[in-house]
């Protein structure tokens, strides 16, 4: 293993995307949030360990759930809230809502309710750093069902032959919406689709923080020092159903379960706990803290008001 | 003043805007070594290389989404898709990012791209290399589309467009790029965007027109001449934004009004300013407004005759025109 980081704030940004889904849950039952959502409880030591090896002038795309990749990119609690919310403090003044968290400041370059649409756009920015030899690598987040779209195949074969400083990371939570993978897609592992590519492609152990860290920064350094682009295929899992009205009833008796039993919080907890860098008690304090953090950002978001006609209007064309 | 073809005025302004500014790239099918199937980068490989002149697979939602990838971050890509035709495989890039990418983010983030697309009948492409495909795109906010009909537009309008800051959709007459010539000064001039052009003045019937056909309209007005008919002829040339001021203007004088396109007529971009004159210009209008527009198949066919019937002809906007006149 590699030289690793401080973990607690790993721990704690998992815990802060856990508690900050939960908290979506409860605001949409409670009306403060329209439209749908997509949660990624049981996702969260993929965002929290990728993003964690990007450098902050890294880029990145992500799907439309992707609450977890802007937290773990910095996204604040409370612009995301706002965003959902449909508020003027949301980080898309309001515009985007729950799909489509966007932070250019951050590097963040757009979550994306089209499959596979992101994939190519990270490519132009992998090819924008190329072109200008900046040192800088683009990631691009999407499901295991956009590996079935033209734009992923399209974006694997020019990312290969340009050499481009791009990684291609696969969010494999088994389900493709309402259906399971296996029912529209003829491999398990679909990491071996960088093989027709020529790049290489790595099933991780996606509950781990650890070995997603490791992976995704091995894959980081390759591009960034010319090597060009590499697939991962992160293995996990979502607790909840495709949206918010799914209640995920397709799923065979004990899968969630046998999943719960490698969550992923736990798997970093167990650790910390054993390693005596954070004791059990002092992570229950933690989640205290966190979860107090999330109902004030809420709070917060709550009050702001709704952006105005004239503000967006002013966004569609330039001066 | 020099005279160019319509095409010589594309390749080199897209040589000029590469020479003055290096975040101009250019990228599509075979427009690398190849300078493109019409030969509208011809050269540029040789003299700006792989890195700015990139040839790319034939993918076009792949094109157009790396180049959104590259003008965020910077650079002003001009992707060419080689015939527009083939834009389809790329509409979700074009409609739903490039178009939204400023809406998206507070106005913080712009695509300045332009696409250039090759469109039209009229010369035997049949099914996949001949239609109009400008109204999908003149639909959505958050683009431009430019359709030059002259090589000096050409030229001052593809200047106007890279150096814009929103996705420019630049749709170039393929049947005018070696039919048409004309002046085209060598100063560093632009042709701002959304600004039409009265291309023949005139007062009693205004024609307006883009493309081709604006100078088919050009012919039309010579023929009803000789039958005593005084008729204005405007090239519209930004379709989005539109430049609804001149058209009005025009409109209110004549009070009568033929818009042609070469599209079909359902739906078309005609019927946009059909509305507009409806809506504000009804109290000056003296006759209906007519379009004249190809007929309700679904692309242009390829047999002579049949491309025949679907192209609009000067003699065609000529008989609508001595129709409204008599109204």
């Amino acid at each position: 293993m590699t030289d690793r980081p401080d973990h607690i704030p790993w721990f704690r940004k998992m815990l802060e995307i856990r508690l900050f889904e939960e908290k979506v849950q409860e605001l949409f039952m409670a009306g403060l949030i329209e439209g749908t959502t997509h949660l990624c409880q049981g996702q969260e030591a993929v965002p929290v360990g990728a993003v964690a090896a990007m450098h902050a002038d890294d880029v990145l795309t992500n799907t439309y759930r992707g609450h977890g990749e802007a937290l773990a990119r910095g996204m604040d609690a409370e612009a995301a809230f706002a965003e959902l919310m449909g508020r003027s403090s949301g980080c898309c003044g309001g515009v985007g809502g729950s799909m489509h968290l966007t932070d250019f400041s951050k590097g963040n370059v757009g979550a994306n309710a089209i499959v596979g649409a992101g994939l190519p756009i990270a490519l132009g920015c992998a090819m924008a750093f190329k072109l200008r030899e900046e040192p800088r690598v683009a990631l691009t987040f999407f499901g295991d069902g956009a590996t079935n779209i033209g734009t992923f195949h399209e974006s694997l074969n020019m990312a290969a032959v340009w050499k481009a400083p791009i990684v291609f990371v696969i969010t494999n939570n088994l389900y493709g919406e309402y259906s399971p993978l296996r029912s529209t897609t003829p491999i398990e592992d679909l990491a071996r689709r960088a093989d027709p590519f020529g790049i290489p492609g790595v099933v991780v152990d996606g509950q781990d923080v650890d070995i997603v860290y490791d992976n995704t920064l091995s894959a980081i350094e390759r591009a960034r020092s010319g090597g060009g682009a590499t697939l991962l295929e992160m293995k996990t899992y979502r607790y909840r159903g495709h949206s918010r009205a799914d209640p995920a009833k397709y799923r065979p008796d004990g899968e969630l379960e046998a999943w719960k039993a490698r969550d992923p919080i736990d798997i970093l907890g167990g650790r910390l706990a054993s390693e005596g860098q954070l004791s059990a008690e002092e992570q229950q304090n933690l989640r205290k803290e966190v979860s107090a953090e999330i109902d004030a950002a809420a709070d917060r978001a709550a009050a702001a008001p709704p952006p105005t006609f004239e503000e967006i209007q002013s966004y569609v064309y330039a001066g | 003043m020099p005279v160019r073809t319509y095409i010589e005025a594309i390749r080199e302004t897209l040589r000029e805007e590469m020479r003055r500014d290096a975040s101009v790239i250019v990228l599509g099918e075979d427009v690398g070594k190849k300078g493109g199937v019409f030969l509208a980068t011809d050269g540029l490989y040789d003299e700006f290389g792989e890195g700015r002149v990139i040839d790319t697979p034939l993918t076009e939602s792949l094109i157009i989404g790396a180049s959104i990838g590259v003008s965020v971050n910077g650079l002003r890509p001009v992707p060419e898709i080689q015939f527009a035709d083939f834009i389809f495989p790329a509409f979700n890039q074009i409609v739903s990012e490039a178009a939204r990418m400023r809406y998206r983010s507070n106005g913080t983030f712009s695509c300045p791209m332009t696409i250039r697309a090759p469109f039209g009948g009229g010369v035997h492409g049949a099914l996949y290399h001949s239609q109009s495909v400008e109204a999908f795109f003149t639909h959505v906010p958050g683009l431009k589309v430019v359709v030059p009909s002259t090589p000096y537009d050409a030229r001052g309008l593809l200047r106007s467009s890279i150096r814009d800051d929103d996705p420019v959709l630049f749709f170039e007459h393929k049947k005018l790029y070696r039919s048409v010539r004309g002046e085209v000064p060598d100063s560093d001039y632009s042709v701002p965007l959304g600004r039409a052009n009265i291309t023949r003045p005139g007062t009693q019937v205004t024609i307006v027109a883009y493309g081709l056909m604006a100078h088919y309209a050009l012919e039309a007005a010579e023929l009803v001449e000789a039958d005593g008919i005084s008729a204005e002829v405007i090239d519209v040339r930004t379709l989005r934004p539109l430049d609804t001021e001149t058209l009005l203007d025009s409109v209110k004088k004549t009070g009568k009004a033929v818009i042609v396109y070469e599209d079909n007529r359902f739906g078309g971009y005609g019927a946009e300013i059909a509305a507009l004159l409806a809506e504000e210009a009804f109290d000056y209008l003296d006759g209906p407004v007519t379009r004249v527009a190809g007929p309700e198949v679904p692309g242009v066919p390829y047999s002579h005759g049949l491309e025949d019937w679907f192209m609009v002809d000067p003699d065609r906007i000529a008989e609508a025109v001595r129709r409204l006149a008599a109204y």
